[in-house]
């Protein structure tokens, strides 16, 4: 997986899911079309589309469980998301679409301006600013793998079936 | 030598963690309308059942109206997602406690109610509330919805084990103090992000001291401090809870059952990552002036300087100015409710200082029981009339004005008071203020018509 793309950016700390994806667009029953409404309540945060990698503030995606934020962030066409940390919530909805939650130190955040091109190497682990430096990312080694190779994590637990069968006779 | 969440986490692996995440067994899987209509069509899609509908129960909360029970002429497309799940539930052969259900409410009332929620269990849900489960001893947290999906499909969810973060709470809350400000206060000094990675347990003898739905009001805004599970260890005030409930063990399983929900606490000595003490005796009501749940001071305090753009932004937000006080105040809506303080204790208590007292005419308030329990006990004891003749409005069971996706709204800038968890920008309704407090605390403003101390009332234990 590699993504090159101009960055566009939502500096603020704290942006929690109620702010990527208001609730009041929950009531689907499905997922198509949600990207439209990215930031509905945020004029602040609308971002112009056609950029693959957004940069956002630390501790990005707190709050509500709600993959319909992962959702909406990847139907509007991003599919990196460059932040100091993520909710623990969020970067798991987001490893499960394939939206890659990528941390970087404070320094290398600071040199992600509006518009500078970066390039990210998932199998090298790697991101690339501009004509600035290239620094790795960390990413667990089991997601890193399905999003490589696009295993599928319900397909690999139903592998163990017969484990949990018996974990369950356990019981 | 194990905490808690080492001895619940042990106990539930089918396959340990290695170089891929364990496989963890799921006990007990709630489900609402709001996060599983995508889950099931992927099960559709791939031809899998449920396969363990006998360990999953649905009901639906949070886009419900709370003004009735009937659908008719409601939402269009929030009806449509209550009868997809109706829909789901009878395809697949899960139990649903629909809105003609005298089970029905919160998914996170109904399941320590109906002792479904139970010491030691592993417990997910398509919400991040579900850390309240865990003041059972409960490994609970949020989940999103392909989880949701694969919890359905396979009981197991794929897990990585987080670290263990004590939050110790010592010394005795002052009248008019409550679980609610411990809570807040903790996630001021932590911050939203300070429990990321982490699983709280909270211990200490002000924790000990408190009754389970005060227990639940903390677990339940762990997630706010950015752990998305918090336990209490289960003891005699755990156990005399859950005897008797309705899927509560019974006869000598009930026994057995204790026996080993006693096992459970954290051994002696057990290593956490990281400790934070806080002695509560001098701990006021606590209140948040921003718009994140770790933006909060004491009732008497004033608002605190901004310390970066995101801080000014806040307060431009909520219409406040630093070294401002929040006593006095204006407050348009006081909301007493949702899945942190919609429980029979937290009703009595608004009830207690609302008793032959009105609220403002400037104040719009709207109180919420947790579930149709809840309701049908608070009517038995006559609170719902303290409410109505106090001028409150008294609704069916929901989420109602947490979310605000059932209609139930504060307006575009008008404050309120409110009991739930979280004061995001909009959470309330597009550009509603939200003041996260103690339904105490909520009272004493809706009377007073602004924000208002609950200890000038008198009378308060």
């Amino acid at each position: 997986m590699k993504v090159s793309s101009r960055v566009v950016c939502v500096p603020r700390e704290n942006i929690d899911t109620d702010q990527i994806i208001p609730a009041r667009f929950l009531k689907v029953t499905d997922k198509a079309g949600i990207g439209e409404h990215l930031f509905e309540d945020r004029p602040d945060f609308r971002v112009p589309k056609g950029s693959a990698i957004l940069v956002a503030g630390g501790n990005f995606g707190c709050g509500s469980s709600r993959e319909h934020a992962v959702w909406a962030l990847m139907d509007f066409g991003f599919k990196a998301v460059i932040s100091t940390g993520f909710a623990d919530i969020f970067r798991q909805n987001a490893l499960k679409n394939g939206l890659l939650p990528i941390v970087v130190d404070r320094e290398t955040h600071a040199l992600l301006r509006p518009d500078t091109v970066a390039a990210i190497d998932l199998a090298a682990q790697t991101l690339s600013i501009g004509d600035g430096p290239t620094v790795t990312f960390p990413i667990d080694s089991f997601s890193k793998t399905c999003l490589l190779e696009n295993l599928d994590e319900l397909g690999y637990i139903l592998k163990h079936e017969q484990a949990i069968t018996a974990f369950e006779n356990r019981k | 030598m194990k905490t808690l969440y080492d001895k619940i986490w042990d106990a539930h692996i089918v396959v340990p963690e290695a170089d891929a995440p364990a496989i963890l067994y799921i006990d007990l899987h709630l489900i609402h309308e709001v996060t599983t209509p995508q889950a099931f069509a992927e099960l559709r899609r791939r031809g899998l059942r449920v396969r363990r509908p006998d360990r999953t129960f649905a009901t639906m909360d949070h886009s419900i109206p709370t003004t009735s029970r009937s659908l008719d002429g409601f939402d269009d497309m929030a009806a449509k997602q209550v009868r997809r799940l109706e829909a789901n539930c009878k395809e697949f052969g899960v139990p649903l406690f629909d809105l003609n259900s005298p089970r029905q409410g919160i998914v996170h009332v109904i399941g320590p109610e109906l002792g479904l929620t139970q010491p030691g269990q592993t417990i997910v849900c398509g919400d991040s509330h579900t850390s309240t489960h865990g003041a059972f001893g409960a490994l609970a947290h949020g989940i999103g919805t392909t989880e949701v999906g694969m919890a359905l499909a396979t009981q197991c969810l794929l897990a990585r084990k987080s670290k263990n973060f004590a939050l110790h709470f010592d010394g005795h809350l002052q009248p008019g103090v409550t679980a609610k400000d411990m809570i807040l206060a903790l996630i001021g000094q932590i911050g939203t992000g300070g429990g990321t990675g982490c699983v709280f347990e909270f211990s200490g003898s002000a924790v000990r001291a408190l009754d389970m739905e005060a227990r639940m009001t903390i677990c339940n805004m762990s997630i706010e401090g950015g752990a998305r599970a918090g336990l209490i260890a289960p003891d005699d005030t755990t156990f005399q809870y859950l005897a008797g409930r309705e899927f509560s063990p019974k006869g000598s399983a009930w026994d057995e059952a204790v026996a080993r929900w006693k096992q459970l606490p954290s051994d002696e000595g057990a290593n956490y990552d990281r400790t934070v003490s806080i002695d509560v005796s001098n701990l006021e009501p606590m209140i948040t002036y921003g718009t994140n749940p770790g933006m909060s001071i004491p009732l008497t305090g004033r608002v605190p300087a901004p310390e970066n753009a995101a801080d000014r932004a806040a307060l431009e937000y909520m219409a406040l100015a630093p070294g401002q006080l929040l006593l006095g105040h204006p407050v348009d809506v006081v909301f007493i409710g949702s899945c942190t303080n919609s429980r029979l204790s937290d009703l009595r208590s608004a009830a207690q200082l609302l008793r032959g007292l009105k609220v403002s005419p400037s104040v719009r308030m709207l109180v919420v029981p947790g579930s149709f329990e809840v309701k049908r006990q608070a009517e038995a004891e006559g609170l719902d009339r303290i409410f109505k003749e106090a001028g409150a409005e008294w609704r069916e069971a929901g989420c109602s004005m947490c979310i605000a996706m059932n209609g139930d709204a504060v307006p575009p800038g008008k404050t309120s008071v409110s009991t739930s968890n979280r004061n995001f920008e909009g959470r309330q309704g597009k550009g509603a203020r939200t003041l996260l407090a103690s339904p105490l605390t909520a009272a004493a403003s809706a009377i007073e018509g602004c924000v208002a101390d609950p200890r000038r009332f008198g009378g308060l234990s």
